[in-house]
Parts: structure tokens; sequence; C-alpha cells
């Protein structure tokens, strides 16, 4: 880790969005990570898309569990809310969270042994409850803090550092999200930020659950020949199906695509993402063929990335419980509590 | 691009923008880190050594450093680089122990016409050398201009004694109050060299109607400051116009204030902002209490009788043709008159060579100046250089000193019997600076204080004395803190494409957004690609060759505030930072040395 604070010193030409802040303002406290994590990386994605969104920082509740990755909300958006949950649970509190107050933007932040082993179980309701958030897995395929044992995203066959192979089947958080009925699905890497800020900057404006695996690799204890989570393995084996920009408010259509390369997709609140297709044949609506597709591919060895799945005219779990537009935790406790007459009413009604 | 050449000495030079902007390439951040260590002694002799007047010039130099000081890029304003010199003058220990002695004379003798900075800086280099060094002055003691022309209120006498005394020491023979009369006289002495350094003497005449009748009040700067300096003259009138927009005019103007003028006003043709002088010169003006007007062209002195009563000028302003170059034209206002008892005329200074005649070998250009190699300083007599603003026309005691530096090592190859169009490439050393896993030997935490200023003497008691110093010159805990501003500029990054993974951690982690990682192309139109914009193309852009990924790293060393954390957060040590020292090439250094073989 770095001892100095990172100076308040920036460029001077530095350009500031239509809050008037720039990047930098999106910042939180120096990371303590190890030099060369993939998880920086991502942090420094999910500035530049809050940045690039023009979104105030006291709007965002950024939530984790445990591990590296859950150590990362404290070094972006240090202007926001946060809470660093028990291991595993960064799901429920969220969900919770969300059910309180409607009207923040939620971003779970979370790892593989987070979200794949202890928290498994809240990964899979929280997306299939349809939990409007941005969910962000910082997928490393080891256990970092202790060391470096295998996750359960580690692919079968692949070497540990010390040079053991993984018996073990690997847990596909994409796959398994698409199952659940995710309706933003996405895999991007670390080390191909032109591709993932897009990504979470779509994410975010996506109504829904989102979810967004993000290969990270493990500089100290997964980054050597043999793994399939180092910056070289994911760069030789790297199937992108399309990249994206994200296209808001006052940034008019005003991109030069060529025609037919471009699908053009509205999300719910009125966001376009440009996709620009890699792969002409894949279909970002087919929630089979996503399925499919990523089975075949990885069978062959290769890690598929790009938007994979969307549904822009999701519901989330607001909609499914049919709760008031206010937030709750702004409602007075007349209007929460209306009284034992409303209830004598409403018991007679179920009579 | 091509990946950049670390390897050319230039290249990190010019990172170290104060040192590249210095003539004597002082290695400035290396002495304010010495300053902020309390290591006074050591900070004065590295500076001693590169520009010879530490305490003279930390308290008169023009500064070209501190514009070109990155700090200025980041933040308003730049380290105070020259009033950090003189903390390494005021604090240090007794350093005589630690100068060059004078050594066995090696029976060559040079001779120097005039005894200001250039020609005691060739002593400085050549003495020690043994040769046997006469210098030559028509005042009765060294110094030259920074003697009879900076006020004391600037520029004590103590300290030119000193510094001065620190060059005679060597074994100099200074003659005071000798003045070089003939070129040819001097040749027919058969010196083995001479050494021109008499500066440009000659203040510039303002030839406008009443100059003749009013001559008893008119008086030309350099000469009247010259005549204050050494007691000639101790009063002036109660109102007073300075003439002239330059240093020695606010030195006129503020030793005015100190004789008797209560009233004292300088005027100048051009606009405040276009003023030659230095805006720190401008700002003491302004602060004893003399306006400065401007856009006032002076058409006549107003006499009564051959008594001055005022100047007539005429209103102008500022008018920009298509190239963007600026002209004076008459405003079309009436002329105004300015009444006063004395005018110091401060228009500028000449050149004077009534003393070399026609015929001894030095060859004159048209503009009467004496045609000189600028890289030797030899003059078309093979014997005969000159330096300062003897060789070039007026500017500071910096660039005296820088030329006098390359004159001496032109004058030690002549006499050594080598040719001395061949100048022996500088000494450079480059080593890394970590010590531990995230601790360097440079405090790498960036200050965020902005300038300090430097504590005056109250202005009651300044404008009382004329030999009372105005400056006090930083204490130790304003030192400390202005030091700590440094932004270490020669602790370089040095990249490494062999060990780089491509991880963006130095990316994510540049508090500047310096660093890019990218396709390559030409440089036009990779600083349009960068990851922050790129205003200065003078700042050079520092390319790696092709990575794994066949991209790039493009490093714009623009505003990099050199606080290693893209080392830091490196994971395999691509980054690394570095000290870089160049050691300039001076008379009897002049060959680098081979680095020794192993014990």
């Amino acid at each position: 880790m770095t001892y100095i604070a990172k100076p308040k010193f920036h460029h001077p030409g530095l350009k500031k969005n239509e809050l008037g802040y720039t990047h930098r303002d999106y910042e939180g406290k120096i990371s303590t990570l190890c030099a060369g994590c993939g998880h920086d990386s991502i942090t420094a994605s999910i500035i530049e898309a809050c940045y690039e969104l023009s979104i105030e920082p006291h709007r965002v509740a950024k939530i984790s569990g445990i591990g590296c990755s859950s150590k990362t909300p404290d070094y972006f958006l240090g202007n926001s809310h946060g809470f660093n949950s028990v291991h595993g649970r960064m799901p429920s509190v969220l969900t919770g969270a969300n059910l309180a107050n409607r009207d923040l933007i939620y971003l779970g932040v979370s790892g593989d042994g987070d979200s794949a082993s202890i928290g498994f179980g809240q990964f899979a309701h929280s997306i299939r409850r349809a939990v409007n958030m941005t969910y962000i897995v910082e997928n490393n395929g080891v256990y970092g803090l202790t060391k470096g044992q295998f996750s359960a995203t580690a692919d079968r066959g692949s070497k540990s550092k010390k040079g053991v192979t993984n018996t073990d089947n690997a847990i596909d958080l994409v796959a398994i999200a698409l199952q659940l009925g995710a309706t933003f699905v996405a895999r991007s890497f670390s080390g191909d930020k032109t591709q993932l800020v897009p990504l979470i900057a779509a994410a975010i404006r996506h109504k829904g659950a989102s979810f967004i695996d993000v290969i990270s690799p493990c500089i100290a204890f997964n980054n050597h020949a043999g793994s399939t989570k180092s910056f070289d393995y994911v760069r030789e084996h790297n199937d992108a199906v399309n990249r994206l920009d994200v296209l808001v408010g006052r940034d008019p259509i005003a991109v030069d695509y060529a025609p037919g390369t471009v699908q053009m997709v509205e999300q719910h609140d009125g966001s376009k993402i440009a996709l620009r297709k890699i792969d002409a044949d894949y279909d970002p609506h087919d929630r089979l063929g996503a399925q499919t597709f990523l089975q075949k591919h990885a069978a062959k060895g290769q890690i598929v990335t790009g938007l994979l799945y969307v549904d822009p005219d999701a519901e989330d779990l607001h909609e499914h419980l049919n709760t008031v537009e206010t937030p709750l935790n702004t409602l007075e406790a007349d209007t929460l509590c209306p009284g034992s007459a409303v209830l004598d009413k409403f018991n007679a009604s179920l009579r | 691009m091509k990946p950049t050449d670390i390897a050319a000495p230039d290249y990190f030079h010019k990172v170290v923008d104060c040192q590249w902007a210095c003539p004597a390439h002082t290695p400035v951040p290396e002495y304010i880190r010495l300053i902020a260590q309390g290591r006074y002694s050591d900070a004065y002799m590295i500076n001693w050594k590169s520009n010879v007047f530490p305490g003279i010039l930390g308290r008169t130099c023009d500064r070209p450093c501190e514009p070109a000081c990155r700090r200025g890029r980041v933040e308003e304003t730049p380290v105070a680089i020259c009033r950090l010199k003189r903390v390494a003058a005021d604090f240090k220990d007794d350093i005589t122990q630690r100068l060059p002695r004078p050594s066995a004379k090696n029976g060559k003798r040079v001779a120097f016409v005039g005894g200001g900075p250039a020609s005691l800086t060739v002593a400085r280099d050549l003495a020690p050398l043994g040769y046997h060094c006469t210098v030559f002055d028509g005042d009765p003691e060294a110094g030259g201009m920074m003697r009879s022309q900076i006020p004391k209120f600037r520029l004590p006498n103590s300290v030119i004694d000193e510094e001065t005394g620190y060059i005679l020491n060597l074994g100099v023979d200074f003659k005071g109050g000798h003045r070089i009369e003939s070129m040819k006289a001097l040749l027919a002495e058969k010196y083995d060299a001479i050494f021109v350094g008499s500066g440009a003497p000659r203040g510039r005449e303002l030839d406008i109607p009443g100059r003749k009748e009013a001559a008893a009040n008119v008086h030309i700067g350099i000469d009247w400051l010259s005549s204050v300096s050494f007691g000639h003259t101790d009063k002036i009138g109660k109102r007073v116009i300075v003439l002239g927009g330059g240093n020695t005019a606010m030195d006129c103007c503020r030793t005015a204030r100190r004789l008797g003028g209560e009233e004292v006003k300088v005027v100048v043709r051009s606009g405040f902002e276009e003023m030659k002088a230095s805006p720190w010169e401008k700002e003491d003006a302004l602060h004893e209490d003399i306006p400065i007007l401007n856009f006032l062209v002076p058409v006549a002195f107003v006499h009564d009788n051959g008594k001055l009563t005022g100047i007539t000028f005429q209103k102008v302003k500022a008018e920009y043709d298509a190239k963007g170059r600026r002209n004076l034209v008459p405003s079309g206002e009436p002329d105004q008159t300015i009444e006063c008892d004395d005018v110091l005329v401060a228009v500028g200074q000449e050149n004077a060579f009534p003393w070399i005649e026609q015929d001894c070998g030095i060859e004159f250009d048209k503009w009467h100046m004496p045609k000189v190699d600028p890289k030797t300083f030899v003059s078309t007599n093979p014997k005969v250089f000159f330096g300062g603003d003897a060789a070039f026309g007026p500017k500071n005691i910096i660039w005296a000193v820088a030329q006098g530096h390359d004159a001496a090592l032109s004058i030690h190859k002549l006499l050594s019997g080598e040719d001395i169009t061949e100048r022996p490439l500088p000494e450079v050393h480059i080593s890394s600076q970590k010590m531990g896993i995230h601790e360097w030997s440079y405090d790498n935490d960036i200050s965020n204080d902005k300038r300090f200023k430097v504590p005056h003497r109250d202005k009651v008691i300044a404008l009382k004395d004329i030999r009372t110093e105005v400056e006090l010159g930083y204490d130790v805990k304003l030192a400390l803190g202005e030091a700590e501003r440094c932004l270490n500029c020669d602790v370089q990054t040095v990249f490494s494409t062999s060990l780089c993974i491509e991880c963006d951690a130095c990316v994510d982690i540049c508090p500047m957004d310096c660093i890019t990682f990218t396709g390559n192309g030409e440089e036009t139109d990779l600083r349009q690609r960068l990851k922050a914009p790129s205003p200065h193309p003078d700042q050079d852009l520092y390319v790696s060759s092709d990575l794994k990924t066949g991209r790039v790293m493009v490093k714009d060393e623009d505003v990099c505030l050199h606080c290693g954390l893209c080392a830091e957060r490196c994971p395999t040590g691509a980054w690394d930072m570095q000290k870089y020292f160049i050691e300039m090439t001076h008379a009897g250094s002049a060959c680098p040395t081979k680095s020794r073989s192993a014990a």
C-alpha cells in the first residue's frame, strides 16, 4: 500500500461534467490493495462511469461484503452513502436499503468469494427478485486475502501459484444470473476500460437487476502461467461480442457508425446504448441464445465479454410489490400507520 | 513516435524545467532538498560550483528558472527558487575549507578586462588550475556592475565582498582602479590569453529638445546609480521622474526615494505588462509609493532658463498589426506635462569599446559589437575572449556566469593545446531512489502550500537609510515550507517496457493524468489521444517501445508531480524513480571520468 495521500492537485485542463465535477471529484481514499490489483482498475472505471453520467455522489449507495473487492467502495465516490456489510450479505443489505429508499442508485460491489461461495444464495435471491441495482463482481478466481486458495469461480484445470491443479468445477456467475432472470448481464475485464466503463454506465442506467462479472487479475496470487484469470490469459482468450457507447441526454447520437454494425437499445429512462457488434450473429435480446453461446464458448476455453443480455423494458422489485412512488423512508408515521379504524376496515374486507 | 531515448543527456535535463532554463544549469531541486534537510553549506556549495555568486544571485537574479518552474503550471505560482538560494547563503557555516586551494602556477598568464561576474567566473575556474590571473578594473573594488549599479538596499556590500573574496583568495591578482585604456598595450604585455568582461557600461541617451539646456538636472541612470554606490551622490530633488521601464529604472526610483525624493514617478512608453522590469521589482517600487505611469512618450524637457521644470509627454496607445506586433501610436489626446526637479534616464544600456583599436585583430560587426563565437566566446583574435554583457549586450548576472564558464573552458583548452571547438559532454548520473517497498530517498508527499512571502523590513525604516537591506530573507521555518513546495523534478519517472504487464495501475493512480496506454502515432496525433489535454507541445512526450498488446506507454511530462505514485502502484517495478544529476562541463572537469573498474 501507499503511505501518502494522493495529491490534491489535478491536471489544470481536466474536463468538467454537467455538475461541474472533474473525474477526480469522484475518487475516494487511496487504495490499500496490492500494487497492480485489477480491482483498482474497476474502481477507476466506476469513477469514470459516474463522472460521465454526471451522477450526484450523494445519490449513490455503495454496498459491499467482505474481501479485497469489498474494500474497494472506500476508494471511489468518497461523498456517497456506503455500507460494508457481513461476508456474503451485501445483496440482502442492498435489498433492504432499496426497499426503504427507492430513489438512490444502488451499487453492489462483491467478489467471487463473497458472491459465489458464502453469499451464493444471497446473490441468487437478489437477482431473482429483480432488485434495481448494479451488481458488480470483481472476479479474480482466488481468495487473495487468505493467500491464494482457489475460489468457486476458478476454472477446472487451472493451476494455482504453487502449481496445484483445480479439480472442482467452476461457477459461472454470468450463466447463473441469466438463468435467474437478471435483465442486464455483462462480462468484462479490468484491463479493458474502453469496454468496461460504458458497461458500468449502461448498467447504472438500467432499471432492474444489472449484473456485471468483471475478471480482475490478482497480481499477488493469480497472474501466473496456468491461471485462467491472468492478464495474459484473459487477453489471449477474450472473445468480445460487442462494444458499446452510452448516450445520455445532452449527448445526441453524434457517433458515426458504419451501417449494419450498430444496434441501438433504448433503456427505460430514455438513455440509449449503441452496441457495436463484433460478432454479427450475436443477439443480446435472446436469453436462451446467450446461455448457449456462453457455454459453447466456455467449452472452447474462450471468455465471452460484452453486453450479453439486456431487456430494456424490465420491471423491478418495487413494481412487483406495487409500492408507492415515495420512498418508504420519507413517509410520515400517520401514512405508514393510518390507525386502528383503517386496520379494522382492512381486516373486514378479508373476512 | 520513436521510443524516447532517455540516455540522451538533454531528455531528462529538459524535464527539470528550472535547471534547463537556468543559463548556468544550476541543479535547483538538488539544492532545495539539501536546504530542506538543513544542509545549507552543501546547498551553498552546489550553487557556488554552478553559479559562483549564490548570495548575490539569491538577491538579484533575474530568475529565468521561476517562469519555467513546473509548479507554476500546476498551481498559480512557482517555487521561490531565487530566495531559497539566498537561504543557503544566509544559513551556511564557514565554507572556506571547501573552496579550492590556490595551486602551483603553471606559468600561463591570463589578463581580465573588468572585474565583474563574467571575469570573476573565468578567474574562479582558471585559478585553481594554476593559471596566473590578473584582473583589471577601473573601480577600486571587484564586482563590476554588481557593486556599482545594484543599490545597497538590495545587495549589501558585505555579500559582494564575501563572494568576490572567495575568488580573489584563490590567488587571483586584482588591480583595482586600473582601467584598461588600450587593447594594443594589453596585447603587448604578452599574456597567453585575454578575457574581456567589461560589461555594457554606457547608459543610452534621450536626445529630445531641452536635453542640453536642462542638463544639470538630467542624469543617466546607471551613471547616477554608480555615483550613489560610491558615495559621490547623496541627494536628489523632491520631485523626480524616472524614464524607462526596466530593472535599472526600478533601482533608480527606489534609490531616489531614499535620497530625498518625495514624489518619485516612473514614466514608461509601453503598457505596465510589457515593461521589461521583473514583476517583483515593479511590485517593490509600487510598495514604496512610486506610481508607474504608462503609455507616455517623452517629447521635451521643459526648462525655465536652463532650470528643469518638467517633461512633456505624448499620450500613446497600443495597436496590434496583422502579425500581432505591437505599435505605439498617438492616442490623439493632448500632451501632458509633469513637473519635476530631477530626471533619471534609464532607457537602456549600450556597449562601448573605445579602448579597442581597429588594428588588433578583433573584428566588429555593423552594430559595433565584437564578433564572438557564441559557443567558445573567442573573438577573431584567437587569444582574446569575450563574455557577459561585453559579448552579446546587456543581460543578467547569471548569463555572465554561464558564459564565463564556457569561456574558461575555451581558454583552458587553448592553453592546453587542444581544439577549443570540441566541447566535452556533461557528466550525467542517474540512480534509483528506492529505499524500501514504498519509501523513497526524497519526500514525495506533495505540499499544497501557496508560495511563501519573503518578509520585508518595515517601510518607514527601510526608506530612511539607503544601506538598509529591504528584504530580510526567509527564516528557517519559512524556508522549509517553501522548500517543500519543490516538486523534485530531477527525480525522474523511468519506464522499463519489458517489465510492464499493462495492468493500468499507474494510469489509475496518477493524480495528473499524465500516463496513457494507446496505439502509437505521430506526435500531433498522439497528443490528441492522451488522457488529459496537452496544452504545452514544448513539453516532451515520453514514449515507450511497443508493449505486448501492441500499444505504447505515453507520458506527457508537462505537469508530472514526480510524486512517484506510478512507481509505488506498479506491481513489477516497470516504473522507477531515478535521480538525474547533470554536471555541466567546466574547465578542468572537462574530461568525463570513465567509471572506475572494480577494485
